[in-house]
């Protein structure tokens, strides 16, 4: 075993070698794998989650609430007998592939986050809750785990320090709400994969009524190295307020679509054109959606702000999960809305009205908008949707998600939409 | 739940003050705003998934602002300021209704629901007229879900009551909601009979027009060109509220009848759909004297000619527990106390009176139905409650949730947060053990079940006995470690209870049973509790009969058998129901004159020399007593027009006339002489307002005020409008005109009010609070007032006896068990086959198959049937289901021996 002299500058995808196996267990502690979870079962749980918040380490799905926060709120006075961690790896926002990255690429990276996380919160049982078509990521995370259960970094009593927990990798079904953490919780109960009231919250009642705390794996990839290298210097390698680095991602006609680890607060624009190779030749920037295609649209006017969850939200979006959506000139605007509303209108799980029965009449609406049929009043109703499924209307955030390409589209492109109602021109650009 | 600490909300202007974390919605009902909603049920809680009850909710004065709320899901905290009025709010309302008809099909003139449709109100409350949405409608494909309920999914606006309602509150397994996004699908993984006995309810659960009741869609009659009646549920003991309805002389559908304390808003599938009989042209319907051939008398005749009958002095008279106590009075007045004996046999009698004597002598309360949900610990000794009186067993799968609700209180959730309820509790469930012959329907919900003779099920319920009172209660004999171990388990259990609750009945037949039962409730009152007991009897008016009380049938055919009597004149009573067929033979052949009055065919009709055709239910008024001792009137839906129906009581009355003894002309005089014939039965009078009742000198309608047709519906026949019938024996008329408001709970026909089309009017309009009593308090007079300070001996146990033979254990059909149900079509689609049951090991030293048909014989039975096997039934019995078309009269505890002629 060797210990690295350095902190890395980008911790997470410090180990991952593209076109290349993961390094299985043996390689991975030669690579100074499994420091930070010896390290934290020295610690007491607490420390550890003390440790996670002032790193300043944001939930990395797209929500960011701050990860220590929400372990702080799992009862850790005895009162519960079983808590549980569970890995929200349910990666369906279009346009997003970090978790698969980092999961395909380093899976031991992953199970010693939430072997870390679990003892931090004294849960003993950690599940996985992975996206039903990431088969290579599912094949290379059974291996890790099954290597970690015959080296005793998963089980009973982890090496030797008292510490038991298990872990177990679910596949999902196929539903993007199984990314909302209740529906996650629902769907691993074996229940339909609607979202629950809260409270209670998961901390206090979530998996099978006990105490659960739902990370997304980036978050959880995080923890070791917080734990080996510190809250300080978790800080040092982000350009933000928020600590550490981010997988960045950009997706549309960019030259180089893809997905790199920035310190966090890194600027768009340095995404997109010095990391995806800016817009494909003889296109320019529209707008992206920074974050998945649950945000708002940005345009080239916000390209130099730093892509962190509070510039962002300033700017009116959100930052999401890090992964841009790019628009450009050549695509039309409405298509590409009918699309990602079709996505959402498929995807409603069917709990509630507003989104069940609005999504697919945006949609519908939006393709005759596309195809130049669309009726005086349909710009207005489009508007009206926003808000009846915008925040507070709605029983989870998947509408309003929905409505915020839409809102935003409609604020800054509001004339293709007009190009749409019949009798004007088409709303095909070019 | 009750709320010590009380708080101030403000809506619009108006000020309320209301409990402090009650639910917002509950409060704005209550106080009679019109706010709309369709996922929140008063019995099955909020979720929030409709997004309908939307109303804007402000920080403080001034938030003009505001952000719009679900009032369903809103505590009331103080000072909560709403508004309904708000344009945010009441856009969403209508936003709403219009995302819902972007997939409701516009059919309402030719779907069921429509005119007591929950989405037609809500439709128009919210003001959503025209329509924007101008894409396809999603289609659905509809399933056949047996003879009761209706499908038309292409209706569905998908606001999950179905589900919440049939798996969550019922326990059924067989609903579900499929599919995701605007083509969720409510129905079975495939095509088939729903399961649930309480599958009926989804008819009145469902918002809209999906889950239709298919019997009344057979012979379809829009809401308001009914004729109803408040009417008491014939098919078991619980008495149940129901409101029959009635067009062209047919009885075309039963709805629930709101009930606080008892039914509450769910009535069982026999109750709701074992009507049809009433409809069967082969009932009796003219009086007809059997003289070498048969002949149809008038009523004047047949009044004459059983009054000639009775003139000889030797004529006694039968009574029956599925009769009105009117009706067993007028029965008696008829011949004369000395000649009267009731319609049971000496072995039920004996059950029921001591039945009784355990209810009436306390210590423990008598649960209502809303008791049993409300209890916290529950032991179920003998009686299949799911069969015998299935709303109990609805109330006990409630019951097991007190353990949610403790958790739900703990962690600060309101009890009406139906999803986080759930979530927090997920499986926990609060005691419930069930000691019973054979498995119950309700056994996936018992912390521990056990199984065995009704003796051995004393046994268990001694052995508790003496865990809770030691000193005098000795051990029980021969139990195993096991046993032992559960009779601790359940000790603890209701030691540790702040409601316990025994239930047990007089389904298995066993005196031992209800003996500890009632040594149980005695011990616990003991130990400071307060215990409830719930006993099930047989029939609709079981506890009535047995308080009106009289000798046995046993005794009747004996006077027959030595000539001391003649005469048998047998009220609304299938002898053969009651003892052996030979038995009941051995009497009747010696009788010169059987005379029988009922409004079915019976075995005991096809041997009768003069039937009288009796009303059923639907066509006659009297009162009823309950297994919770609660006296309750049903009244007249209809006249019918075909034949001489006269309800029994009045066929008596007109006899009485003609053999010179008035018994009065109408129910009013029946009811005061019942009344005072026993210190018990004094307060029937009051289960009712008597016929003289009226509001501002006006009846009460029985049709509602759109009736329509009145002028013409008769005119096939003559276009001359007939005099409306004149009903002389309660307070309503066979009119649309009189009074509609202020009604007295017992007498109100028609749950209706103005924007409030649905049975939902009964939650809004006439409930006194949300889940409470009606406005006027729940109708039925309690005549039993246990004394909860009432320190009663332990009864003795007799000697057992070994059992040499196979003891005969009854088990009961929901379908098929009870007489009137069973000769209705759709009930009788669910009717099993004739069989009898062994268990396996039983079985195989007989070397009986599965299927195979065998004989028993002993007690003076023979038994000739297909044998099932049931692993969870004792060895050496012989399960015989009770009352099943097919099967013989065979006394529970009797000794039966396997009689050749086997396999």
């Amino acid at each position: 075993m060797t210990l690295r002299t350095a902190p890395p500058d980008r911790p997470l995808t410090d180990r991952i070698r593209p076109e290349h196996e993961p390094y299985n267990l043996r390689e991975y502690e030669k690579h100074g794998g499994y420091q930070g979870l010896r390290k934290a079962l020295k610690m007491a749980p607490q420390e550890v989650t003390a440790l996670v918040k002032n790193a300043g380490l944001r939930g990395r799905g797209g929500a960011g609430f701050h990860t220590g926060v929400k372990w702080g709120l799992v009862p850790m006075d005895g009162s519960a007998k079983q808590k549980y961690i569970v890995a929200n790896g349910d990666e369906m926002e279009p346009g997003t592939f970090k978790d698969r990255l980092l999961l395909e690429g380093d899976p031991h990276q992953f199970v010693e986050g939430i072997a870390a996380a679990g003892y931090a919160i004294g849960a003993t049982v950690g599940y996985v809750f992975l996206r039903a078509e990431y088969f290579l990521a599912a094949e290379r995370l059974r291996k890790a785990i099954a290597e970690c259960y015959a080296h005793k970094l998963l089980g009973e009593d982890i090496q030797g320090s008292g510490f038991t927990f298990n872990l177990y990798l679910h596949t999902s079904a196929g539903r993007y709400i199984c990314g909302e953490e209740t529906a996650l919780i629902s769907s691993l109960e074996g229940k339909r994969a609607v979202p629950r009231a809260k409270p209670p919250f998961p901390a206090q009642s979530g998996l099978f009524g006990k105490p659960t705390v739902v990370n997304n794996i980036e978050t959880l990839c995080n923890v070791p190295h917080i734990v080996l290298y510190g809250a300080e210097w978790f800080r040092s390698i982000s350009k933000s307020v928020d600590g550490g680095t981010k997988i960045y991602g950009a997706s549309g006609k960019v030259k180089r679509p893809g997905a790199w680890e920035l310190p966090m607060g890194t600027t768009a624009r340095e995404i997109l054109e010095e990391h995806a190779g800016g817009m494909r030749d003889g296109l320019k920037l529209r707008g992206f959606l920074p974050g998945g295609a649950s945000t708002d649209f940005l345009t080239a006017d916000h390209l130099d702000l730093a892509m962190d969850f509070d510039t962002i939200a300033k700017a009116g979006s959100r930052m999401g999960t890090g992964q841009m959506i790019v628009l450009d000139d050549h695509t039309s605007v409405v298509g590409m809305l009918r699309n990602l509303e079709k996505f959402f209108a498929t995807e409603s799980c069917g709990w509630f009205t507003p989104c069940r029965d609005g999504l697919p009449w945006t949609e519908r609406i939006l393709r005759d908008l596309e195809a130049g049929k669309g009726r005086p009043g349909d710009l207005e109703l489009l508007q009206q949707q926003t808000r009846l499924l915008g925040p507070g209307r709605t029983f989870c955030a998947h509408a309003p998600g929905a409505m915020e390409p839409l809102q935003s589209a409609l604020k800054y492109f509001r004339a293709d939409f007009e190009r749409g109602i019949a009798g004007t021109a088409p709303a095909k650009v070019a | 739940m009750t709320h010590a600490r009380k708080v101030t909300i403000q809506m619009d202007g108006r000020s309320f003050e209301v409990p402090a974390d009650s639910n917002l919605l509950h409060v704005l009902l209550e106080k009679g705003v019109d706010l709309p909603y369709f996922c929140w049920h008063p019995a099955l809680g909020s979720v929030g998934a409709c997004r309908q009850c939307a109303v804007t909710q402000f920080r403080d004065d001034n938030d003009k602002t505001g952000r719009v709320v679900m009032a369903c899901m809103t505590p009331c905290s103080n000072n909560l300021r709403v508004s309904l009025d708000h344009p945010e709010a009441a856009e969403m309302r209508k936003a709403v209704i219009e995302f819902l008809m972007t997939n409701h099909p516009h059919d309402c003139p030719v779907c069921e629901e429509g005119g007591h449709c929950h989405l037609q109100d809500m439709t128009v409350m919210t003001g959503h007229n025209y329509r924007r949405y101008r894409y396809t409608k999603r289609t659905h494909r509809n399933q056949d879900l047996g003879p009761f309920v209706g499908h038309e999914m292409n209706r569905c606006i998908a606001c999950y009551r179905c589900v919440r309602y049939y798996k969550d509150y019922a326990g059924g397994k067989d609903l579900d909601s499929f599919g995701a996004h605007n083509h969720v699908y409510f129905g079975r993984e495939k095509d088939g009979v729903l399961e649930s006995e309480f599958a009926g309810n989804l008819v009145e659960v469902c918002p809209t027009g999906v889950f239709t009741d298919k019997t009344y869609g057979d012979s379809y009659t829009r809401k308001w060109d009914l004729q109803q009646a408040p009417s008491v549920c014939a098919h078991c003991s619980v008495g149940c509220n129901t409101m029959p309805g009635e067009r062209y002389g047919r009885l075309k559908r039963i709805e629930n009848r709101y009930h606080g304390e008892l039914n509450g808003y769910f009535l069982c599938d026999r109750g709701r759909y074992g009507y049809q009989f009433v409809n069967r042209e082969d009932r009796p319907r003219r009086a007809t004297r059997k003289n070498g051939h048969v002949e149809t008398l008038s009523v004047q005749e047949a009044t004459a000619a059983v009054s000639e009958l009775l003139k000889g002095g030797r004529a006694i008279g039968v009574g029956s527990p599925r009769a009105s106590l009117e009706a067993n009075h007028a029965l008696r007045a008829l011949v004369g106390a000395e000649n009267f004996y009731q319609g049971e046999s000496k072995a039920s009698a004996e059950l029921n009176a001591l039945a009784l004597d355990i209810l009436a002598r306390g210590p423990a309360k008598i649960a209502a139905i809303r008791d049993i949900e409300r209890a916290d610990a529950v032991l179920v000794l003998g009686e299949d409650v799911l069969q015998t009186g299935a709303r109990v067993a609805l109330a006990l799968r409630q019951a097991v949730r007190q353990e949610a609700f403790k958790m739900a209180e703990a962690a600060k959730v309101p009890a009406w947060q139906d999803a986080s309820v759930r979530i927090l509790a997920q499986d926990a469930k609060s005691p419930l053990f069930v000691a019973t012959p054979a498995a119950t329907g309700i056994d996936e919900i018992a912390t521990r079940t056990f199984r065995g003779t009704p003796t051995d099920v004393a046994r268990l319920a001694q052995e508790v006995l003496h865990l809770l009172d030691p000193m005098p209660a000795p051990r029980a004999p021969g139990l195993s470690d096991d046993d032992v171990h559960l009779a601790h388990t359940i000790a603890e259990a209701l030691k540790k209870a702040e409601r316990p609750l025994i239930v047990a009945g007089t389904g298995c037949g066993s005196r031992v049973v209800l003996q500890e039962a009632a040594n149980l409730c005695t011990a616990l009152a003991k130990l400071g509790k307060q215990p409830s007991v719930s006993l099930v009897f047989a029939e609709s008016n079981t506890v009535g009969a047995t308080l009106l009380g009289g000798p046995s049938l046993d005794e009747a055919l004996a006077r027959v058998d030595s000539g001391a009597a003649d005469t048998l004149v047998v009220l609304e009573n299938d002898l053969y129901r009651r003892l052996p067929a030979a038995r009941v033979n051995a009497a009747l052949g010696k009788l010169k004159h059987l005379v029988v009055l009922d409004s079915i065919p019976t075995a005991t009709t096809a041997q009768a020399e003069v039937i009288l055709p009796a009303g059923s239910f639907a066509e006659s008024d009297g009162t009823l007593v309950n297994f919770e001792g609660r006296a309750q009137r049903f009244f007249q839906v209809f006249v019918p027009n075909n034949g001489d129906i006269l309800e029994s009581w009045r066929w008596m009355q007109e006899i009485g006339l003609a053999a010179g003894r008035d018994m009065g002309d109408a129910l009013d005089a029946l009811t005061a002489a019942c009344a005072a014939s026993a210190p018990a039965l004094a307060p029937i009078v009051d289960a009712a307002p008597s016929a003289k009742f009226r509001i501002a000198g006006l009846r009460i309608p029985r049709q509602s005020h759109r009736y329509s047709g009145r002028t013409a519906m008769h005119a096939n026949k003559d276009v001359h409008e007939p005099r409306p019938p004149q009903d002389p024996d309660s307070p309503l008329a066979f009119s649309m005109e009189g009074a509609r408001i202020n009604l007295p709970p017992a007498e109100i026909p028609i749950f209706w009010a103005p924007r409030w089309n649905s049975p939902q009017a009964t939650i809004t309009r006439f409930q006194q609070e949300i889940n409470g009593p009606l406005k006027g308090g729940d109708p039925g007079v309690r005549l039993l007032q246990p004394d909860p300070a009432a320190r009663p001996p332990y009864f003795e146990r007799p000697a057992v006896l070994d059992h040499a033979g196979l003891e005969v254990v009854a088990l009961h059909h929901l379908f098929g068990s009870e007489e009137f149900s069973a000769l209705g079509e759709a009930v009788r689609q669910r009717v099993p086959a004739a069989y009898v049951a062994l268990n396996p090991a039983t079985a195989d030293r007989l070397k009986l198959a599965d299927g195979a048909t065998a004989a028993f014989a002993g007690a003076g039975v023979t038994i000739q049937l297909p044998v099932r096997l049931k692993a969870e039934l004792p060895e050496d019995v012989l399960g015989v289901p009770a009352g099943l078309p097919g099967v013989p009269t065979v006394a529970a505890g009797s000794e039966l021996k396997p009689a050749g002629g086997g396999a």
